[in-house]
């Protein structure tokens, strides 16, 4: 039980501070490749302290589930977390939920913020909560076909299994095609749940091109920090998720210190090396027309599901 | 259990009888008939409990002059899962009622609306509690009549006496495929008799089956709103009196997916080829997907939750779907997660559909109009209800930690689980199916997003909405019971074992000890080790996680002091009508899945004769092909009406003519028996 405890405070510990550096570490692979120097990759930690600071100004349309909207967004991002493996495959709360849960638990998050951007009554609240309606409803069948591909592999749904299996049996990975096309899909998935180009711009302002930005945009001070920080949570939720199932090298497999600070060391130079990847797609991509969005989700879709077939094809 | 019955049919007999005695006083009437019915379905609650928890099932009959029919009845673990669901239900609508039959005072007979709503729930409870099959029909026949006329309560109007027509006549088409299959097992059991049906003298051909499983499946599927027999819901539900529109779709399209399972896992013993299963589902996925979709795109906020109820009984379906196929397969303890899956969601959506028509019904009393569009702002007017409200959204919408969450979870786990079937295209398919539950589920999401935000956030969009009042006490106390049990059966899957005992009866296992791990906290379908949910423990974490998040606030940022302001409009003061509409937010989804709503736009723009540039006026219209109304109902209805011109010419009017055929129909009747 204690043990237990300990391993919940260390991975929330661990998913609270490395996803601003996840965020700012993103931020600097861009403005390296657009030739700028770029802030500082702890810029992010200074942003959230800063915010908290702020005094908020909250809408005068708005009601209750707009201020309790950040305080959900958080806890259900952060929840989340917890049900994926990050440094140790031992998840202390693997048994609380598999991949569905997961993925129900990050809708709680944006059914709410699609409230709260039609609270503020103002268009630009209404078009961000619109547009992240249809995002999410493209993403989420391709993001449960893709894990269930991996899923069948490992005899399991539940993230810490899998990977556990995984990482203990090497060579479970027999048949790579499935596993290589469920990676395209969820990568595909997870630019789109996270908000980045080609799907959202995190960087713009610009009404007619924002998502997440357009519903967030009434918030200020501590409201603004908690969105921001699920946002970045958010991030490595999904970094951790693609990092971990797809190559589960390293990480901690025992319950020793040993073992948990190679896996923490492992983990950040896998999610660093993901963030970087990204930030090179950001800068390779021009962002993509809400209407061909839908194409690239698509593509996503059809991706899990010839996982899917193939696992089955390879199998009989 | 005999005193529990008593006071079930004591209760409803005097909130018929009453109403009828106190003519001319609306104030006594509404109070009898609300407490009546109230007395009832506790009694109802009881009864079903009892059932649920006793070992053997309990019969009693009483024989009726009529030949065949025996007024026979039977509380199995099954019949008393439903009436427990009914009664339910129907307690929080009757105590709802008592507040809400005061919005038709002076409009229409609360004569009428109390005895029939007695009557109605009566009727219903009979027809899962029947165990012969003319009292069978005999009950579903009345439910269906009682229920049009309610539907019809407010008949000056045109609309509403449409949809009653629509209703009415679906609902018998239903019955009389119904009828048919009756009939069928008549032939070889030789009686009406349940017990008959499920040991007949000489067993069903192969082909016999096969026509028994359509028949039912047509039959009960129209009154289950299956698609393509689902149109007649959102025309009936929207135009009744809000609190049966509860009862209607919350549990009496339930009685259709009690009639399946009876007649497959009880009569059939769960004994059919595996496609029978695979029609099951792919009605399921069908119905799932295009009742979200047409859902999407309603602005009449009752006629929304109809098509919902299309949605939810697909996936009711989906998990008794992938059960039956699972059964035809011989894997016993998946087939039983199907069902147990199916019916989780059974009650769950009889709850929080109910939760919403409620809801909705409040809406309509504060505010006098269904249309989405005209609502807004209501959240700071109507507290009560919106917290409600909020809650029955989350819950249709599946998102934890609600009672709807854990249903579709269970399905979506039956899906997956399809890789112990032997036949890789059933393999595959049962997957899509989930990929295409999952897109329902988003798509749920997205539109009770539309629904709770548009009506209950940001600015009043009309005069109604700016000077809505909150709903009286009861109205609140019906809504705030469900909304009380959404959360209790999303938190504590607590129904389970329950649920396992009318499984255990069907499925011939047991498999309450599988699914409940770690001492009961966590679900685990079948296996531990392939996927569980821990819906206390996620409960927990979700509130820690919230404290935590507050606490971080506190810490780094010290007290909170917020000021007010008006939201940023690049400087312009934002009106209600600079707010994105119902119809702005579905816009993209239209767009995207514009193959399947063939949407048609119509712009008309009316210009000042001195400039093309300012317009006058202008006028937008756009609608959603209604598919199945097009090519499916119509042709059919033109086809009879055509039929019915060439009949005219037998029908002189002349009586003696009318003797004559019957005369000539006796004799060949003679002359083919011989």
């Amino acid at each position: 039980m204690f043990d237990t405890i300990l391993l919940l405070v260390a991975q929330t510990t661990v998913l609270l501070t490395i996803s601003p550096f996840l965020v700012g570490l993103i931020r600097k692979v861009k403005a390296r490749l657009q030739l700028r120097r770029g802030a500082s990759v702890l810029q992010p930690y200074a942003d959230l302290a800063k915010l908290f600071q702020k005094q908020p100004v909250i809408s005068t349309t708005t009601s209750w589930v707009f201020t309790a909207t950040p305080y959900i967004v958080f806890a259900s991002t952060l929840t989340a977390g917890l049900l994926v493996p990050t440094f140790t495959s031992q998840t202390p709360v693997n048994f609380a939920g598999n991949i569905i849960a997961l993925v129900y638990l990050l809708a709680l998050g944006t059914f709410f913020l699609i409230l709260a951007g039609l609270d503020s009554g103002s268009p630009f609240g209404g078009m961000g909560s619109s547009r992240e309606a249809i995002v999410a409803s493209l993403t989420e069948p391709a993001m449960i076909l893709s894990i269930f591909a991996i899923a069948l592999t490992a005899g399991s749904t539940n993230l810490s299994t899998v990977v556990h299996k995984t990482a203990v049996l090497e060579g479970i990975v027999t048949d790579p095609s499935p596993h290589l096309m469920a990676l395209a899909s969820l990568l595909i998935v997870a630019l789109a749940e996270t908000g980045r180009v080609p799907v959202d711009n995190p960087a713009t302002h610009l009404e007619l091109t924002m998502i997440h930005e357009a519903m967030v945009l009434e918030y200020s001070g501590r409201y603004l920090a908690l969105l921001e920080w699920a946002a970045g949570l958010k991030l490595a939720v999904f970094l951790s998720l693609i990092a971990n199932v797809f190559a589960p090298w390293g990480i901690a497999t025992t319950v020793t210190s040993t073992a948990m600070g190679i896996g923490l060391l492992v983990y950040v130079v896998k999610t660093s090396a993901l963030a970087v990847s990204i930030g090179v797609i950001e800068c390779m991509f021009a962002k993509l027309r809400l209407f061909r969005v839908t194409d690239l989700l698509g593509v996503a879709f059809i991706l899990a599901l010839l996982g899917l077939l193939f696992f089955y094809i390879l199998r009989s | 259990m005999l005193n529990l019955l008593w006071l079930l049919l004591g209760g409803y007999v005097a909130g018929i009888l009453l109403p009828l005695c106190l003519q001319g006083r609306p104030e006594s009437q509404r109070l009898t008939s609300s407490v009546a019915a109230i007395v009832a379905t506790s009694a109802g609650v009881a009864l079903g409990l009892f059932g649920l928890t006793s070992l053997e099932p309990v019969t009693g009959s009483l024989a009726s002059t009529i030949p065949q029919l025996t007024l026979a009845i039977r509380l199995d673990s099954l019949a008393a899962f439903f009436v427990f669901t009914i009664s339910l239900v129907g307690l929080a609508a009757s105590i709802y009622a008592i507040g809400y039959l005061r919005h038709f005072e002076g409009q229409t007979s609360i004569t009428a609306l109390g005895s029939l709503f007695n009557a109605y729930l009566l009727c219903m409870t009979f027809v899962v509690l029947a165990n012969n099959g003319f009292f069978f029909l005999l009950a579903w026949e009345l439910m269906s009549l009682l229920s049009y006329f309610l539907v019809v309560t407010q008949h000056q109007k045109a609309e509403v006496r449409y949809a009653g027509l629509f209703y009415v006549i679906m609902t018998h088409i239903g019955t009389a495929f119904i009828v048919v299959a009756f009939l069928v097992f008549f032939q070889s059991a030789g009686s009406f008799s349940f017990e008959a049906f499920r040991h007949p003298g000489h067993p069903l051909s192969e082909g016999m089956r096969t026509l028994v499983f359509l028949m039912t499946l047509i039959g009960f599927g129209t009154k289950a709103g299956i698609v393509p027999l689902h149109v007649w819901l959102p025309y009936a539900h929207p135009v009744a009196p809000s609190h049966v529109s509860a009862v209607m779709s919350g549990v009496m399209i339930k009685t259709a997916i009690y009639g399946l399972i009876r007649v497959y896992f009880d009569f059939f013993g769960g004994q059919f080829p595996w496609w029978w299963g695979f029609t099951v589902l792919f009605l399921g996925a069908t119905s799932a997907l295009l009742g979200v979709m047409y859902a999407l795109m309603e602005h009449d906020l009752k006629r929304l939750l109809a098509f919902h109820s299309v949605e939810n009984i697909g996936i009711i379906l989906l998990g008794i779907g992938a059960g039956m196929i699972f059964q035809s397969y011989g894997l016993k303890e998946l087939a039983a997660l199907g069902l147990l899956a199916g019916l989780y969601h059974t009650i769950n959506h009889a709850l929080f559909k109910a939760l919403l028509f409620l809801g909705a019904g409040s809406l309509l009393y504060a505010t006098q109009t269904r249309n989405m569009e005209e609502y807004g702002g209501l959240l700071r007017r109507m507290p009560w209800t919106g917290f409600f409200f909020l809650i029955g959204a989350v819950s249709i919408a599946a998102l934890p930690p609600t009672n709807g969450f854990v249903s579709e979870w269970l399905v979506f786990q039956t899906l997956f689980l399809s890789f112990q079937i032997p036949t890789v295209f059933l393999k595959l398919m049962l997957p899509i199916a989930a990929a295409i539950l999952a897109l329902t589920g988003v798509l749920a999401l997205a539109c009770f997003a539309k629904a709770f935000g548009i009506a209950f956030l940001a600015q009043p969009r009309s005069t109604h909405a700016r000077h809505a009042e909150e709903v009286p006490v009861p109205m609140r106390m019906g809504m705030g019971i469900l909304a009380t049990l959404c959360v209790a059966l999303g938190i504590a899957p607590m129904v389970v074992p329950l649920l396992d005992r009318v499984i255990a009866s069907l499925a011939g296992i047991s498999i309450a000890s599988k699914v409940l791990a770690i001492d009961g906290w966590a679900l685990a379908p079948v296996n531990v080790e392939f996927s569980s949910l821990s819906t206390p423990v996620l409960a927990l974490l979700l509130v820690v996680s919230a404290i935590l998040g507050w606490g971080l606030a506190v810490a780094l940022g010290g007290r909170l002091t917020t000021r007010r302001s008006k939201s940023w409009g690049c400087g312009i003061t934002l009106t209600p009508r600079m707010e994105y509409t119902a119809t702005g937010f579905v816009q993209p989804i239209k767009r995207v899945f514009s193959t399947i709503y063939q949407p048609t736009v119509k712009l008309e723009t009316e210009f000042l004769a001195e400039s093309r540039y300012f317009a006058k006026r202008r006028h937008f219209e756009f609608h959603i092909e209604p598919i199945f109304e097009k090519y499916l109902y119509d042709p059919l209805v033109a086809f009879f009406g055509t039929m019915a011109d060439r009949l005219k010419v037998i029908q002189g009017g002349n009586l003696h003519l009318y003797l004559t055929y019957i005369f000539v129909t006796l004799i060949a009747l003679l002359l083919l028996a011989v």
